[in-house]
């Protein structure tokens, strides 16, 4: 059985309609690319599976890890394995980064009948992935994304990823606004949480990225619907052609 | 030991009491008091509460403390009730027609004074309905510097607190003075803090409100030259408390710093108001002066005003003011909510998140481990 299975998935906002009919099915170990024109609906899939409220699901149905995924609040989605690194990470002041990571990590230990993790292993924790992603210790006592630069609020997401171990990752444009740099060591530590046990979902507008996070598969969505799907190959098609191609095959159809 | 101050305290008496019967208790036709009605105070018929002191610890060096009636009477017609004006404020005339006994704090010059003054007023009322007008003169030395703390709580049934504080600090005095109000869910409370500083002093207050059904704090504040003066306010209300917040700030003469940041939590049919007035005279030059109000809304039903009022007279000067008035960042509680945090606790660690900042500010230590409880109870009682 699959990780995560959509089926016929239809999403609107504020009355319009973004996903016009998703079918995507997700196995454990897999890295998936969903690439698209801007407003094709890739975020939009990402938040919709995060559980925002702004989209209604209006058809369909996500069976994550053989339950009914739309039935379940954010939090719960989040303790059940599932993480996104947003698009625009949001800026909580008055709120730690140290203190939000432990009450996110408690809380989801908690639902999987763990006891709190102790200040001392917490903490080594913490030091331990910060240095994967090459951050700076200073920014534990920093309120969360406040004042942070763009590429460190990316690589805040994927080190609060690299805490969090979740089953399924998705990642909503990671890659942009970032320099090449700063592109380097998000791709680093993605790789680094790779597993059998994980699958991934990369969106991205780019190909850029998909030269260091190198997908088993590669979607592409355009207004609302997957028009192809291929290996890592498919990619370096639209690279070289765009999506003009991609856009004009779905007015024809 | 010289005699009681029997004469002056009697004529001030006469002179308060019959200020009041003209005053009367203010309406919401007063500026002052547009949106604040104290109705509720004005015809519920208190009894005197039985004052009771309940001990002292040791005073460090460099303190004094004495009941009024015992102290110099030179000092006491020196001070007592020459700043907080009788003349215009009814609840301070009221206070000063009443109050039963105060106390006189002295700071010598020069000390430093480490541990905080700690004054404790407990109200408990069963049965009728008590009034208490606390009235405490605190006289602080040329170079000194202390720590004063209020705190004000209650159990019981209805009462009424009508405090006057009032802090004459000499030149290069620092003074901290914080206020923690937790009084009873039925309980009254009006106060009055006047502060009068000299040259290059730096007092800071930090108010912070949590209870009682009806509450009125007035800070007026007149600063000489060079000084820095920093007031902090912190409210939190639910159900159907009121609290109204006035501060003035009189920049009387030249170089003088004001900062002013006053938040508030408004929940349930709550109401808030907050007034700050600031005073620029003419000689004044190089006030800067910033003030800042925001207000957290967590109730379609709470309802807060604010008004800044800048009276400025001189013309090189630095005065900014802002008020906000928002709710909760949705987008910030789907991100806690998206890492697994619940609905709940998303939202009472944005609201505490909000308080952070006024939190942070406070330097006893004690005070602040005992705010953080009182924020986290509070909102676990307002919240589902």
């Amino acid at each position: 059985m699959s990780l995560l299975e959509i089926k016929n998935l239809h999403a609107n906002v504020a009355g319009r309609e973004i996903l016009k009919g998703i079918d995507l099915s997700i196995n454990a170990g897999e890295v998936h690319a969903i690439m698209g024109p801007n407003g094709s609906g890739k975020s939009t899939l990402a938040q919709v599976l995060s559980g925002r409220d702004l989209y209604q699901v209006t058809a369909g149905e996500v069976v994550y890890d053989g339950k009914d995924l739309l039935e379940m609040p954010p939090e719960d989605r989040a303790r059940e394995g599932i993480f996104m690194a947003f698009q625009y990470p949001v800026e909580i002041p008055g709120v730690s980064n140290l203190y939000f990571l432990k009450a996110a990590l408690n809380a989801i230990r908690k639902h999987q009948g763990l006891s709190d993790l102790d200040a001392m292993d917490f903490l080594a924790l913490v030091k331990e992935r910060m240095a994967l992603m090459e951050m700076d210790q200073s920014l534990l006592n920093r309120a969360v994304n406040s004042g942070f630069s763009g590429g460190e609020k990316k690589r805040n997401e994927i080190f609060q990823m690299a805490v969090l171990e979740p089953k399924l990752a998705i990642l909503d444009e990671t890659d942009s606004g970032l320099d090449i740099d700063a592109l380097k060591i998000v791709a680093n530590g993605v790789n680094a949480l790779r597993s059998a046990a994980r699958a991934m979902i990369v969106v991205t507008h780019y190909q850029r990225l998909l030269n260091y996070i190198v997908p088993d598969f590669v979607h592409v969505l355009a207004e609302g619907r997957i028009v192809r799907s291929g290996g890592k190959e498919l990619a370096l098609e639209l690279e070289e052609s765009g999506y003009v191609g991609i856009e004009e095959t779905v007015e024809s159809a | 030991m010289t005699a009681a101050p029997t004469n002056f305290l009697e004529h001030l008496r006469e002179d308060a009491t019959r200020r009041f019967s003209e005053l009367g208790y203010p309406t919401t036709h007063d500026e002052d008091w547009r949106f604040t009605s104290v109705a509720p105070i004005a015809r519920t018929t208190f009894v005197p509460a039985v004052s009771k002191r309940t001990g002292q610890e040791a005073c460090p060096t460099g303190v004094e403390i004495c009941k009024l009636s015992e102290a110099q009477p030179e000092l006491i017609e020196a001070h007592l009730a020459r700043y907080a004006s009788y003349q215009t404020n009814a609840f301070v005339a009221l206070n000063t027609a009443n109050f039963q006994d105060g106390l006189l704090i002295r700071i010598a010059k020069g000390a430093v004074i480490e541990d905080p003054i700690h004054l404790v007023f407990e109200s408990s009322a069963n049965g009728q309905p008590t009034v208490a007008h606390p009235r405490t003169l605190i006289l602080a030395g040329p170079d000194s510097q202390a720590t004063i703390l209020e705190t004000y709580s209650g159990s019981g049934g209805a009462y009424f607190t009508n405090a006057v504080t009032e802090i004459v600090a000499g030149d290069h005095a620092v003074i901290d003075h914080y206020k923690l109000q937790t009084e009873s869910a039925r309980a009254f409370h009006v106060s009055t803090l006047q502060v009068q500083v000299g040259r290059d002093t730096n007092f800071r207050s930090h108010s912070l409100s949590f209870g009682g059904a009806l509450v009125r704090n007035d800070i007026n504040a007149v600063l000489s030259q060079g000084c820095e003066c920093t007031l902090n306010g912190l409210y939190l209300v639910a159900g159907e408390q009121h609290i109204d917040n006035h501060t003035c700030i009189d920049h009387a003469q030249p170089h003088a710093a004001s900062h002013e940041l006053y938040k508030g939590i408004l929940d349930g049919k709550s109401s808030a108001v907050f007034s700050g007035k600031i005073l620029v005279r003419k000689d004044a030059q190089k006030t800067d002066a910033k003030q800042t109000n925001k207000n957290l809304v967590l109730s379609e039903d709470a309802v807060i005003n604010t008004k800044p009022e800048l009276q400025i007279l001189a013309d090189d000067v630095r005065c900014t003011h802002g008020a906000t008035i928002g709710q909760l960042d949705p987008e910030g509680i789907f991100y806690l909510q998206s890492r697994g945090i619940g609905l709940a606790d998303a939202r009472n660690l944005l609201i505490f998140a909000f308080a952070r900042d006024i939190v942070d500010r406070i330097k006893v230590a004690s005070l602040r481990e005992q705010l953080e409880q009182i924020l986290l109870e509070k909102l676990h009682g307002t919240r589902p």
